[in-house]
């Protein structure tokens, strides 16, 4: 097993691959930029290099760089985490080059399943269902015209290259097709720097359910559980849980061996993830796979009770699977609630910011991975996800109970967050019968927020507080309190000093807090 | 003391006197005792009729303070007695007179789309700020003419920061 490992990324997943560093004894590496001093992943691991200025091309981006602190603090191997450079075949490419094992996929099966188009063209070879469309990219106009007629409208132009709903269109008619095809054209060019577009049938609010799997570097792949992640919005998946309540044994077995087959034709090793959508038929098809650890890889550790870092971990050092395919048994329910600094009254604007205070949940079945604590500045340079709330229990309705029991615990102040949108979730009867598919969470958006009927109750003692709040000294100043910890509303009587002299209340008052500084 | 508090815009008279145990205050004429502990900064316990209330106080980018009980949180204005006729004199007169149109948040300013001395329709978009990989399109909150534009492209901003004025 290896020594030192270095986690070229930040937040929640650097402080998720550290303490699975430190639970096996393994050393671990932090990288961080200008603006990540003081973030978390550094103050939890054992060794610090610094790579650069706050953008992520300077910093977390940075292949040289990132080689070079893995070389200075003698890491034998890096973990990439998520995002980043976690899906770069230059960047894995570079490690092996420099003798240091990538913990993740060959640079190789990274490039196959990196196009879109590539991958497609592998899995019709493999017989592998996909949504019905063209494997390469469109020619003309003509063309995408001749096949959108055979396939159906509406259709959907996507980026071969793409991600993140960037150079994607859908299209009703075959009038709109033309003009739609060119600015997704110029969007991927800009965005990816490959205008290379193909098309796709559009499927009606689909499911989207992904089947994690992991492969050794002996030849074996198998499948551990899949995800239901429909609740989405923008694309960004906002909630996910496992296992889904829509798949039954059969059907998870053969989307498993179908996601197995995947792998094989990709010659995977390590963890990967294969994406499907699934129709209102329980048909599925082949999307896409993500060659890297995925943001909600906590809810299959829950129900399968495997540690999927420190499985990766075994891997890359060259071990062979643990477990076999029948050894996978289900047990339970999860789900994780994606924390993010946003503010979900005003249009989900990001809201980075200092965190005044932090109260987190705990108790029966809550994991909580984070990447943020109290006094902390969130900053503006990366993604907003700040943690990841994650429950598990017997079964689905007692996670959301434990989840929604959380949420009343849990307070992050002085930015905005978006917890107060995952109470509406997990009241609204959609998402309590499992019937969620892609454009959940825009419906739910559009509906006017549930009435609390204990708002009433609460609105006298709300007026109340505030007042009393607004008796307490600003944030920052530390004032003698009284025995309830309540700052007196007119001056206490005068102290009596020791040269016999009486000093006035206020002057204790601040002298006190001139201390506690 | 005597206070007037506006809870989401609703106005309420609260009195509050500090008692041996808490508080006995009057909201709008009803009295109510309360047993009140402040267990952190910003953070109060409050038990009132033998039920407990967790009340947190925070403020928003515009200066706007925020009381959060449970998951439910309501906006709050506590207004002095002293100072009431003025407040309101001038609240009146910002909601007729020229919007303000404020940073959300740290960021820059990756596209300015209106000029000055445009026509805009309330909901249109006037800048656009990115800020933690995302772009933010800043609409106007009136119908009316841009008097002011206060960025450039490129630049960068802080919350608060002055973006444009709509009249």
């Amino acid at each position: 097993m290896f020594k030192r490992i270095l986690i070229a990324n930040r937040g929640e997943i650097a402080v998720r691959v550290i303490r699975a560093c430190r639970e096996m004894g393994i050393e671990s590496v932090a990288v961080y930029s200008d603006v990540d001093r003081r973030a978390l992943h550094v103050r939890k691991a054992d060794f610090c290099e610094h790579l650069g200025p706050a953008p992520a091309s300077e910093s977390y981006l940075n292949i040289p760089k990132i080689i070079e602190a893995a070389r200075r603090s003698g890491a034998e191997a890096i973990h990439p985490g998520y995002g980043f450079l976690s899906e770069n075949a230059k960047f894995a490419r570079a490690c092996r080059d420099a003798g240091i094992v990538f913990i993740g996929p060959s640079p190789e099966s990274m490039e196959m399943m990196g196009s879109k188009t590539k991958a497609r063209q592998h899995m019709r070879k493999a017989n592998v269902p996909f949504v019905p469309g063209t494997d390469s990219g469109l020619k003309s106009a003509a063309e995408a015209l001749t096949v959108a007629e055979s396939i159906g409208y509406p259709v959907m132009l996507k980026a071969a290259a793409g991600g993140g709903g960037k150079g994607m269109r859908m299209v009703t008619n075959s009038k709109d097709l033309a003009s739609a095809l060119e600015s997704a054209q110029s969007e991927a060019q800009r965005s990816f720097g490959d205008s290379e577009v193909y098309i796709e049938k559009y499927i009606e609010s689909p499911r989207h359910v992904e089947m994690q799997i992991f492969g050794d570097t002996h030849g074996n792949v198998i499948y551990l559980a899949e995800r239901e992640c429909s609740v989405q919005r923008r694309h960004q998946k906002v909630l996910e849980e496992a296992p889904c309540s829509f798949v039954d044994p059969d059907m998870r077995r053969r989307m498993g061996e179908v996601a197995v087959q995947v792998g094989k034709a990709a010659n995977y090793c390590n963890a990967g993830t294969v994406e499907f959508l699934v129709d209102a038929d329980k048909n599925f098809y082949f999307l896409e796979m993500n060659t890297r650890l995925q943001v909600e890889h906590p809810v299959t550790e829950m129900v399968t009770g495997i540690d999927l870092v420190q499985l990766q971990f075994r891997i890359a050092a060259g071990e062979p699977l643990p477990l076999k395919q029948e050894d996978i048994i289900l047990r339970g329910h999860a789900m994780e609630l994606r924390v993010y600094a946003e503010d979900p009254d005003n249009n989900f604007f990001p809201s980075p910011g200092r965190i005044t205070r932090l109260i987190s949940p705990s108790g029966p079945g809550i994991r909580r991975d984070s990447g943020m604590y109290e006094g902390w500045v969130v900053p503006l340079d990366y993604d907003p996800l700040l943690a990841k709330l994650i429950a598990y229990g017997e079964n689905r309705e007692q996670v959301i109970n434990r989840l929604r029991r959380a949420l009343v615990e849990y307070f992050i102040g002085g930015i905005k967050t978006n917890l107060s949108l995952f109470r509406r979730i997990l009241l609204h009867p959609d998402f309590q019968a499992g019937r969620v598919d892609t454009g959940f969470l825009d419906r739910l958006l559009k509906e006017p927020p549930l009435a609390d009927e204990r708002t009433a109750r609460r609105t006298p003692i709300v007026a109340l507080a505030a007042a009393i709040f607004a008796q307490q000294p600003p944030p920052g100043s530390q004032p003698a309190r009284n025995q309830d910890g309540l700052h007196a509303a007119t001056p206490r009587t005068a102290v009596p000093m020791q040269d016999g002299t009486k000093l006035s209340g206020w002057k204790a008052a601040a002298r006190n807090e001139g201390v506690g500084r | 003391m005597k206070y007037e508090v506006l809870i989401e815009g609703n106005s309420h008279q609260v009195e509050l006197e500090r008692a041996d145990k808490g508080y006995e205050c009057k909201v709008d004429g009803e009295p109510i005792a309360l047993n009140v502990a402040m267990t952190a900064r910003d953070v109060l316990s409050i038990i009132h009729d033998g039920r407990h209330y967790e009340a947190k106080r925070e403020y928003s980018l515009l200066g706007e303070t925020h009381i959060i009980i449970g998951s439910e949180r309501f906006a709050a204005v506590v207004r002095d007695p002293r100072s009431l006729r003025s407040r309101r004199a001038a609240a009146a007169g910002v909601e007729a007179g020229p919007a303000k149109i404020i940073a959300p948040m740290p960021g820059k300013i990756v596209r300015v789309i209106a000029s000055e001395g445009d026509e805009v329709e309330a909901e249109q978009g006037l800048i656009v700020v990115e800020a933690m990989k995302m772009q933010n399109e800043i609409k106007s909150p009136k119908k009316g003419k841009v008097t002011r534009i206060a960025v450039k492209e490129g630049s960068a901003v802080n919350a608060g920061d002055l973006l444009a004025i709509v009249e």
